[in-house]
């Protein structure tokens, strides 16, 4: 029996749910394959979903989208030694309209995504590794999972960071140490009353932490904590480059970080349920992905749309867009009958105009720049180091805040370079 | 024009794994919501032997089942690794039946299919393990059966069989149709494939019917007509071990254990 | 039990304990004769006779040794289709004497043949059948109160077939006792004819290829077992284990992982998937214990474990063990076994119960 489908979405996370959701909406038959038992199963992240494109996708998505909980204050948080510096930002209209971002946990929120696929009209199919594209040259055309081949018009691979496929379609360069850091995660169960009541939290709201300097060891990288309904998601990204060079051993840096007094704080008496690590794709275009092919469309992370600044982790959203982009740029190749990259290369624009793309540009010295070890090592210290001069009155005499700034500075940081590094800082960011 | 597709039935139990068998204190039954599940493993070899001859010649696997709704987990398995359609048969008031009103419903559904060649199942359940259900079927319908088989080979009309005994192996051969129960662990059953899973999403290839839509009738079903009741359900006490490990070298560990049998009475010289 | 009509008959009508007669070879079966020895119980405890049904063709040996055992009558059922058993025609002589007779219950051996033709008959009589009980008992009302493991072997559950009539079960081999033969018993043989012919052979054996004894006894049948696992590495390793096994006058046997590797055939395997074996003594020799296999053995009297780790399960449900590597253990028993064996003036039987 042979079987056919218009097009075929490899991997039901959320670039490939939505793509499998979109296309199936546009009268596509679509087979979505996923090689988790469910979908979300083999996902991983922080997490936050920033809920701008699923306005575009679902309008009705607050009815029954599985949130944890609305992200109403962000925090920045400085580690150094024992000390930590902190900045907190609250403000009502950052859980509102589009603007909204909520925590999630994946494999709730990937299911719920792939459902609605299925409910459009996608076959969804689980528990199958895709091993491989077919090819006629350059021309993609089906896939192939063990003794069986479906043949396509498109296939979208949304495989996920690991990336296989891509990369034997040529698609994408092999992922090298200073493309990928190395993401872990530990989830924190902490019940909702007590919750609350530490983060200062009403029952749908939640907190964003973003932790720098010490966390890392050295290398590049840095902290999170998100709050769930009833638990908290902390967890470290570091460059799997600098973990490599300085012999840095994962685990402990993870232990590291949560014995660290200002962040044991917030975790205390949680008991931990989950232990998880993935590989988080960075540096965004840097990675020269090319993601349009003859009959075929790259999305998601597996094409490299994730955009990591320093002060906003962001991944969801991008390929959720990148799903809705892949299937009008589908629309547009049947209307010309092409599903060459010519007749696909609509994709471009499409990622383009839902800010895929100009986001993902717009960040592109942000990877190079946080290749700068000072900023994970000597300026989070710096800068807890004066707050904690200026905040320490114990009846020595007291300097002026430029005084002491100039005084730290001048023996731990030469000027020029300081200034030099504040204003790549500013343009890059 | 080839050979007609034959028309194989499998039947098929969903049972809780192995290592997760939990009798419930109150009922004095198997726990069998909220545990993993999956196809009584007997079962999965019938199965598989069913798909082997599919392998082979032109054929059709149809496997079918008796329980609650749940068992859609196990037919969708069965779908998935190869069979072209499934049968559940769910109703309410075949709660409690024991073997006579299974093997009574399960031919019932299996007359009502019609048109069969063989029909095939694991020699016993993992849960239950009394291995009647097969024979049964073969008695109600009338037909030949041979038990305890680990191989087919099929010829034009006839059916030959490999049947394990106590003493030997024997090689017995019969006429279509007929039911074969089939040995545990003689296959290893496949993994189902993508292209098995897309046929389990087509409307149609799994199909629930009531014993109305069976026509079985109510009065030879349930608990209330079934002959045996679980009256009553000890733990079984195993015997408390000794557990004397004898440490040194070989010489000394082998001495110090000789005398330990010796002495005991275990072993006599 | 019905006729067709769905009516179930006045329990009282219903008396006699019988046990259905399986011979291989002009030799009864072991289980068949323990079914004698628990069925003499049973009939006594309910004040009633106890009947052998014997189908087959020259079985006149049989039915009188069958007698010896403790019966009461044997009712013979003579024809040349009867040879050696086959489903249908056997499940319609069965079913034809219990309509005729009557009996209370009927026992069969739960070898392959009992299951396959019990199973069939079961359902034509549409009566309560119980499968491979390892106790018998009564209830307060006289109903039989039928034994068995279930859930997979965690639990034993006691069976009732309280309306229905026959009462039926099959029994667990190698479990009751045989009762011994006074070949000076009396009891009756009885012919009946039922009507089977030709017509009602519906398969044909073609082949019959016995297991090979090579030198060793059968494990289900063996006192002492010596079984061998993973750790054994190779197949020509289990020459030790059967040079042992010789020495005490047991049977060697096979776990899965063994069988699996092709170490040694299916019928050797003792686990789950394998044979279930109730020995004195049983020799686990590079064997970890996986519940698997635990559940073909744990019931044995005595366990002995012979394994290099001293973490394996196998430590948990031993008597007795060594740590070590076994193919240093082993042919050091063999050998201090040898020599106790030379020291003794007159060789005696091993393993006496």
């Amino acid at each position: 029996m042979a079987e056919r489908f218009d097009a075929i979405v490899v991997g039901a996370g959320p670039a490939g749910s939505a793509a499998a959701l979109a296309l199936a909406r546009e009268k596509f038959s679509t087979l979505l394959v996923e090689r988790g038992r469910h979908a979300g199963v083999k996902n991983m992240f922080g997490g936050r979903i920033y809920a701008w494109p699923l306005f575009d996708l679902l309008p009705e998505w607050e009815k029954d989208c599985p949130v944890e909980r609305f992200v109403s204050s962000e925090h920045m948080v400085f580690l150094s030694g024992d000390a930590s510096l902190g900045i907190e930002f609250e403000s009502p209209r950052l859980a509102s309209g589009k603007a909204a971002s909520f925590t999630a946990l994946r494999p709730k929120f990937d299911e719920w995504l792939a459902k609605k696929a299925e409910t459009a009209g996608a076959t969804v199919v689980t528990g199958i590794k895709v091993d491989d594209v077919v090819r006629d040259g350059s021309r993609f055309h089906g896939v192939v999972a063990g003794s069986d081949r479906i043949e396509a018009d498109l296939v979208v691979l949304a495989e996920g960071a690991m990336g296989q496929l891509t990369q034997r379609a040529g698609l994408l360069p092999d992922l090298t140490p200073a493309s990928v850091s190395v993401g872990v995660k530990e989830t924190i169960e902490v019940p909702a009353p007590v919750l609350q009541e530490r983060f200062g939290l009403g029952d749908r709201d939640g907190a964003s932490y973003v932790f720098a300097g010490d966390v890392s060891g050295g290398a590049r990288g840095g902290g999170f904590l998100y709050t769930n309904k009833t638990s908290l998601s902390i967890g470290l990204v570091v460059s799997s480059e600098d973990v490599a060079r300085k012999k840095l051993e994962v685990p402990e840096l993870m232990q590291r970080f949560r014995m660290h007094p200002s962040v044991q704080r917030l975790i205390k008496g949680g008991k931990v349920l989950e232990y998880s690590a993935h590989l988080v794709p960075e540096f965004g275009l840097g990675m020269k992905a090319r993601y349009v092919g003859d009959g075929i469309l790259v999305a998601g992370d597996a094409a490299g749309f994730l955009i990591n600044n320093g002060y906003t982790f962001r991944g969801v959203d991008l390929a959720i867009a990148s799903g809705i982009a892949a299937a009008r740029a589908a629309v547009d190749a049947r209307k010309h009958g092409d599903f060459t990259a010519r007749g696909l290369s609509s994709y471009e624009r499409y990622l383009r105009e839902l800010n895929v793309l100009t986001d993902l540009e717009t960040f592109r010295a942000a990877p190079s720049y946080l290749k700068n070890e000072r900023l994970f090592t000597l300026y989070p210290k710096l800068l807890a180091e004066i707050a904690e001069r200026v905040y320490t009155v114990d009846g020595t005499a007291k300097q002026k805040l430029s005084e002491v700034v100039f005084d730290e500075a001048k023996e731990k940081a030469p000027l020029l370079r300081l200034l030099r590094d504040l204003i790549e800082g500013a343009r890059s960011m | 024009m080839g050979p007609r597709p034959l028309r194989i039935i499998v039947c098929i139990k969903q049972v809780p794994k192995a290592q997760e068998l939990q009798v419930d204190p109150k009922t004095q039954t198997l726990k069998r919501v909220g545990v993993p599940s999956e196809i009584n493993p007997p079962d999965a070899n019938a199965l598989e032997l069913a798909l082997q001859i599919k392998d082979r010649r032109s054929a059709e696997v149809i496997v079918i089942s008796m329980g609650p709704t749940v068992f859609d987990e196990s037919l969708e398995r069965g779908v998935g690794m190869g069979a072209d359609r499934a049968v559940l048969l769910t109703d309410r008031i075949l709660g409690g039946s024991d073997t006579v009103p299974t093997a009574y419903a399960l031919s019932e559904t299996i007359k009502k299919i019609g048109d069969f060649d063989m029909i095939l199942c694991g020699e016993e359940t993992t849960d239950a393990s009394t291995g009647h259900v097969g024979p049964g079927i073969a008695g109600h319908l009338d037909i030949p059966q041979i038990t305890y088989i680990s191989e087919i080979q099929i010829e034009d009309d006839s059916v030959r069989a490999r049947r394990t005994a106590e003493d030997g192996t024997e090689w017995w051969e019969t006429t279509m149709p007929c039911v074969l129960t089939v040995n545990f662990g003689c296959t290893k059953p496949r993994e189902p494939t993508l292209l098995g899973k897309i046929r389990v999403k087509r409307a149609g290839v799994i199909v629930h019917w009531s014993c109305a839509d069976v026509g079985i009738d109510p009065n030879k079903v349930g608990l209330k007509n079934s002959p045996t009741i679980v009256a009553k359900v000890d733990t079984v006490h195993l015997p408390p071990r000794a557990r004397k490990v004898f440490h040194g070298d070989a010489k000394d560990a082998v001495a110090k254990l000789l005398d330990a049998l010796l002495e005991d009475g275990v072993i006599a010289l | 039990m019905t006729d067709g009509e769905h009516v179930v008959e006045d329990k009282s009508h219903f008396t006699g304990v019988w046990v259905f007669l399986e011979g291989r070879k002009h030799i009864l079966r072991d289980v068949s004769i323990q079914l004698i020895g628990e069925g003499r119980r049973i009939a006594d405890r309910r004040g009633a006779p106890l009947t052998g049904i014997l189908p087959g063709h020259g079985v006149e040996n049989l039915a009188r040794q069958a007698i010896g055992y403790g019966l009461d009558r044997v009712i013979v059922v003579e024809h040349p289709i009867l040879e050696i058993y086959r489903s249908r025609p056997y499940a319609k002589v069965m079913a034809s004497l219990i309509r005729r007779h009557k009996p209370e219950i009927v026992l069969f051996g739960a070898s392959k043949n009992g299951r396959d033709l019990g199973g069939r008959l079961h359902a034509v009589l549409e009566t309560g059948l119980a499968a491979d009980c390892v106790k018998f008992d009564l209830d307060e009302e006289g109903n039989l109160d039928m034994i068995r493991p279930s859930f997979g072997g965690k639990s034993l559950a006691h069976i009732l077939c309280k309306r229905h009539r026959p009462q039926m079960a099959s029994a667990r081999r190698n479990v009751f006792l045989p009762p011994h033969n006074d070949p000076n018993r009396t009891g009756e043989i009885v012919h009946e004819d039922v009507d089977v012919s030709e017509k009602d052979v519906d398969a044909t054996l073609l082949e019959f290829q016995e297991f090979t004894r090579e030198g060793g006894l059968r494990p289900e049948e063996a006192r002492i077992v010596v079984s061998g696992g993973y750790g054994l590495m190779d197949g020509k390793n289990f020459a030790m284990l059967q040079e042992l096994a010789d020495l005490l006058g047991g049977a060697v046997a096979a776990s899965r992982k063994a069988v699996d590797s092709g170490w040694m055939p299916k019928e050797f395997q003792v686990g789950q998937t394998g044979m279930t074996v109730r020995p004195k003594v049983y020799f686990a020799i590079g064997i970890s214990g996986a519940v698997q296999h635990l559940a073909g053995m744990q019931e044995s009297e005595k366990i002995v474990a012979i394994n290099n780790d001293p973490k394996a399960a196998i430590f948990e449900i031993a008597d007795y063990g060594i740590v070590g590597d076994l193919f240093q253990i082993v042919p050091e028993f063999v050998r201090q076994i040898r020599e106790r064996k030379a020291t003794k003036a007159v060789p005696m039987p091993v393993a006496a119960r």
